[in-house]
């Protein structure tokens, strides 16, 4: 329990991640199976239930503490957390226990709920006398039934699998199964299975370079060759990812290395439906019957362990396929794009036909819209297929390119992609033969109202405001887009122009107006503007402007409702 | 009362003179230099002798002080005023004012436990005993500084371990040479803020040698990366100065560190918890020990405090102060208010 109260302490100490990848490390290496199965399970974000009421845990630490319940609630006040304040209020820590963590837990965490309130209290009481104040808290975090260590899922699994010595993509998958916090299934998870690298791999991701830069410099498109020999697509505004069939199983992952299956079940039912050893790369959207949603909506169904059958006919989502890197188990990466896209099309098509034969027979025609032609789908209301075909987009000129690239917006898409027909799926970000050539982003003008330290090497964060009836109301936050020295004349003119202090949080008087550049924007019930927008960032300082040039809240409001009758 | 509360601070009628007055007076009896004990602007200050350096850096040399050594007794107009170790910072004193058998006695701000170079506090039999309560809450109770020095110099090591310097935040008046007191000099090299290192040299002065300290000009610094100590106020936190130190692990040292809270919304790394004042038990036995049946509460949690005494009989009552968001530190840090750490009044 010490041990695991130091590792409390040392992931709550910093916030450099390369850290708390060692602590966790060091934690693993040293500790028990035991021990290391449950310290997995709270890492993991499986609280266990609240053991004691709120009410008994404050008469009994008043009663330890010897302090009357009205003091120990100015305490409570002044910490603002129960656990820590009765850590905080007891005495006489017992230092000699060395009581491990699966003891902890399952000797009297785990018996506390079923206790009369008698023997409760009195195996309550023992409890903090053997723990020093660190397990007190720790402990009192685990009763009260919201113990959370501030730590990402990603980085267990980074340390896991420094300790197992496998890839973190194998970790992921070991984590993600069915496990209960039992030694023996750490050393499961610890050991692994055979040949699993083959099965839970993502390929690496091949990324485009961004053209508009080179076209704002004026660079004529036809310096990239002729029409036909690209491969025109949309570029969708949503997760990119690669969905795996192997070994029977259906995982996905994101761009950020991250397993994402469990936030999109229909994808892992659809995947049964691909034949084995296939691998797509393409994005997923938020899906509105026929079209693309806003990323908003996908945003709801990101991050969770369990969605609800309510939340996948609310939210609900559609993986649009745009390459295949691997069929009937072979690594085809190296085949030129042409030539994978017409295995693509065929697996689709015909993994869907599956589905379609084996659900309703409402089979219909390929769905087609003008604009968004050719989108591969089961458009069986009963129950569509979430795989689709990225269509291509139909230009056969550079004039009609940059026509189609202008219509993306009103057509909820990102931009176009550019591919080279004759493109290998390569790694990483190779110049030459992809390019995503995005729309132009929205511009505002809003004042620096807000600055927020960065905490360790991480930049300043800065809000902006725009004008509402004569007040500044906060609609953006935003760190980057400017200069290295224009950054430290921002900081500047925060330190010797700040008029209050909350915590990292400086107000700045209003002065500097800064455009803001965003991709998207959207209604928001949770911002006090109303409106949410994406991406932003400091496209420029404009010394041009005062403070009452700036742009107001109607403008940006009137861009979202354009934006989402186009949506 | 020999003592009331008045709009321009404390004030003592038959003697004719302000007891830390926030507004200026034309006597004014000072506790400590603290900023918020000492403010400009009053005709005459009277402090006590081991504080009067440290005063007069802190009103500037045009300002008229006077010095009184512990225990001294001085008449002024029948009443005979008093300086006695605080504990709190070097020189600081609580004040004993006594006219007619009547003894009062106004803590200013202090800590029970004898840091080596602030005097050790002592408590003074009174009838009336206004004290301060920065953390009079029993949530605040304090482990031996030699524990916290130890702390200190453990994370310094572990940071030259890692290549970065360490940074201590730490109020400058007070708490960065009671900091500088406890460190392993030997350890490497140690720079001072501006701010920190003119009280260092007022402690030098008065005859408190601190260990060997470095200029801090452009080259040693970078010489000096990734090993030295720096002692700065917080306000220097993110200032251009600090980011010559390269690579930093930051630190904060103060009883308001206790809490996690505190530490976690300043972004620190580390929070040691070294405080001046006293904890809930130091207030309660200093307290006990005066033997006084008035006990008036000023400064931080008031309220807790008063009605604690009064659960146990005594005449207890708060005293409303101008500097209601008050902290450990307004004080060496000038206007840059350490707020953020301060907890709403209860």
């Amino acid at each position: 329990m010490k041990r695991f109260a130091a590792l409390y302490c040392e992931l709550d100490q910093t916030t450099r991640t390369g850290e708390k990848v060692a602590a966790l490390e060091a934690y693993f290496r040293d500790t028990s199976p035991f021990d290391a199965a449950w310290a997995l399970h709270f890492l993991s974000g499986r609280s266990l239930p609240r053991a004691v009421a709120t009410k008994n845990l404050w008469a009994w630490a008043a009663e330890e503490a010897a302090l009357p319940p009205w003091l120990i609630q100015e305490c409570h006040a002044a910490v603002g957390d129960t656990a820590e304040t009765i850590a905080l209020l007891l005495r006489n820590p017992g230092s000699h226990s060395s009581v491990s963590l699966a003891e902890v837990v399952e000797q009297r965490l785990l018996p506390l709920k079923t206790l009369p309130d008698g023997s409760r209290r009195e195996l309550l009481l023992r409890t903090w006398r053997d723990l020093d104040q660190n397990e007190r808290f720790v402990w009192n975090k685990m009763i009260t039934g919201n113990f959370r260590l501030g730590v990402a899922r990603t980085l267990v699994i980074r340390a896991l699998a420094h300790v197992a010595g496998v890839d973190p993509s194998v970790m992921a998958h070991r984590v993600m199964g069915a496990w209960k916090p039992r030694g023996e299934d750490y050393l499961r998870i610890m050991s692994g299975a055979a040949n699993e690298e083959e099965i839970t791999k993502p390929y690496p991701f091949f990324l485009a370079s961004p053209l508009e830069f080179k076209v704002a410099k004026g660079e004529s498109l036809e310096l990239l060759g002729q029409p036909d020999e690209w491969l025109i697509e949309w570029k969708w505004d949503g997760i990119r990812a690669q969905l795996i069939r192997r070994g029977g199983e259906t995982l996905v992952w994101s761009r950020g290395d991250e397993m994402v299956s469990d936030a999109f079940p229909e994808l892992i039912e659809a995947g049964h439906s691909l034949p084995e050893g296939t691998v797509l790369d393409g994005e997923i959207l938020s899906w509105e019957v026929e079209r693309p949603g806003p990323f908003a909506k996908l945003q709801r169904r990101l991050g969770r362990k369990k969605v609800t059958q309510r939340m996948r006919t609310d939210f609900p989502i559609a993986f649009v396929a745009y390459d295949l890197l691997e069929t009937g188990g072979a690594d085809i990466r190296s085949r030129p794009l042409d030539d994978r896209r017409c295995s693509l099309e065929a697996l689709i098509v015909g993994s869907n036909e599956r589905i379609r034969t084996s659900g309703t027979a409402n089979a219909s025609a390929l769905f087609e819209t003008p604009m968004f032609s050719g989108f591969e789908a089961n458009t069986s209301t009963e129950n569509p297929s979430p795989l689709r075909l990225s269509p291509i987009v139909p230009a056969t000129s550079w004039a009609e390119v940059t026509r189609f690239q202008a219509t993306a917006r009103s057509l909820g898409v990102e931009g176009l992609m550019l591919k080279l027909r004759s493109s290998p799926y390569a790694v990483g970000r190779q110049r030459g033969d992809w390019w995503k050539w995005k729309i132009d982003p929205y511009v505002i003008d809003a004042v620096l109202i807000l600055a927020q330290r960065g905490s360790g090497r991480r930049a300043n964060l800065y809000t902006f405001g725009l004008w509402d009836n004569g007040k500044l109301v906060p609609v953006a936050k935003a760190y980057s887009g400017l200069t290295d020295a224009e950054i430290l004349d921002v900081d500047a003119f925060v330190r010797r122009h700040s008029t209050e202090k909350f915590g990292p949080v400086r107000i700045v008087k209003p002065e500097l107006v800064f455009e803001l550049a965003f991709e998207g924007i959207h209604k928001s019930t949770r911002h006090k503007a109303g409106v949410a927008v994406r991406f932003p960032r400091m496209s420029r300082w404009r010394h041009d402007k005062k403070p009452e040039d700036a742009d107001t809240l109607e403008n940006l409001r009137a861009m979202a409702n354009h934006e989402n009758a186009s949506a | 009362m020999l003592v009331t509360n008045t709009e321009r601070g404390l004030f003592c009628a038959p003697g004719n003179f302000h007891i830390d007055p926030w507004k200026p007076v034309d006597l004014a009896v000072i506790t400590h230099a603290h900023s918020d004990h000492a403010r400009r602007g009053s005709r005459q200050y009277v402090t006590a002798e081991p504080g009067g350096l440290a005063l007069q850096e802190r009103l500037g040399p045009t300002a008229r002080i006077e010095t009184l050594p512990f225990g001294e007794r001085s008449l002024r107009n029948g009443v005979a005023v008093s300086f006695h170790p605080a504990g709190h910072i070097l020189g600081s004193a609580q004040i004993r004012v006594e006219y007619r058998g009547e003894v009062c006695v106004i803590s200013g701000d202090y800590k029970t436990e004898f840091d080596g170079i602030s005097g050790r506090f002592e408590p003074v039999r009174c009838h009336t005993f206004i004290t301060e309560s920065t953390f009079a809450l029993p949530i605040y109770r304090w482990k031996p500084q030699a524990e916290i020095f130890l702390e200190i110099n453990d994370w310094w090591r572990e940071n030259q371990q890692k290549e970065r310097t360490s940074v201590l935040f730490a109020y400058s008046l007070g708490k960065a040479q009671r900091v500088l007191s406890g460190l392993d000099a030997s350890s490497g090299p140690i720079f001072l803020h501006e701010a920190v290192r003119k009280f260092v040299d007022v402690y030098a002065r008065a005859g408190v040698i601190l260990p060997g300290i470095e200029s801090a000009n452009a080259e040693k610094i970078k010489a000096t990366r990734g090993r030295a100590l720096v002692i700065a106020p917080a306000s220097a936190d993110n200032s251009p100065w600090l980011r010559k130190f390269g690579e930093v692990s930051t630190a904060f040292a103060s009883g308001w560190m206790q809490v996690r809270g505190p530490r976690r919304r300043r972004s620190l790394d580390r929070g040691f918890v070294l405080s001046d004042h006293a904890d809930w038990d130091g207030l309660l036995a200093s307290i006990e020990a005066t033997g006084a049946e008035c006990i008036r509460a000023t400064h931080g949690y008031t309220a807790p405090l008063v009605r604690w005494l009064r659960e146990r009989g005594k005449d207890a009552d708060a005293i409303k102060t101008h500097f209601e968001s008050k902290n450990e530190d307004v004080a060496g840090d000038g206007a840059t208010a350490e707020a953020e750490a301060e907890p709403k009044a209860p």
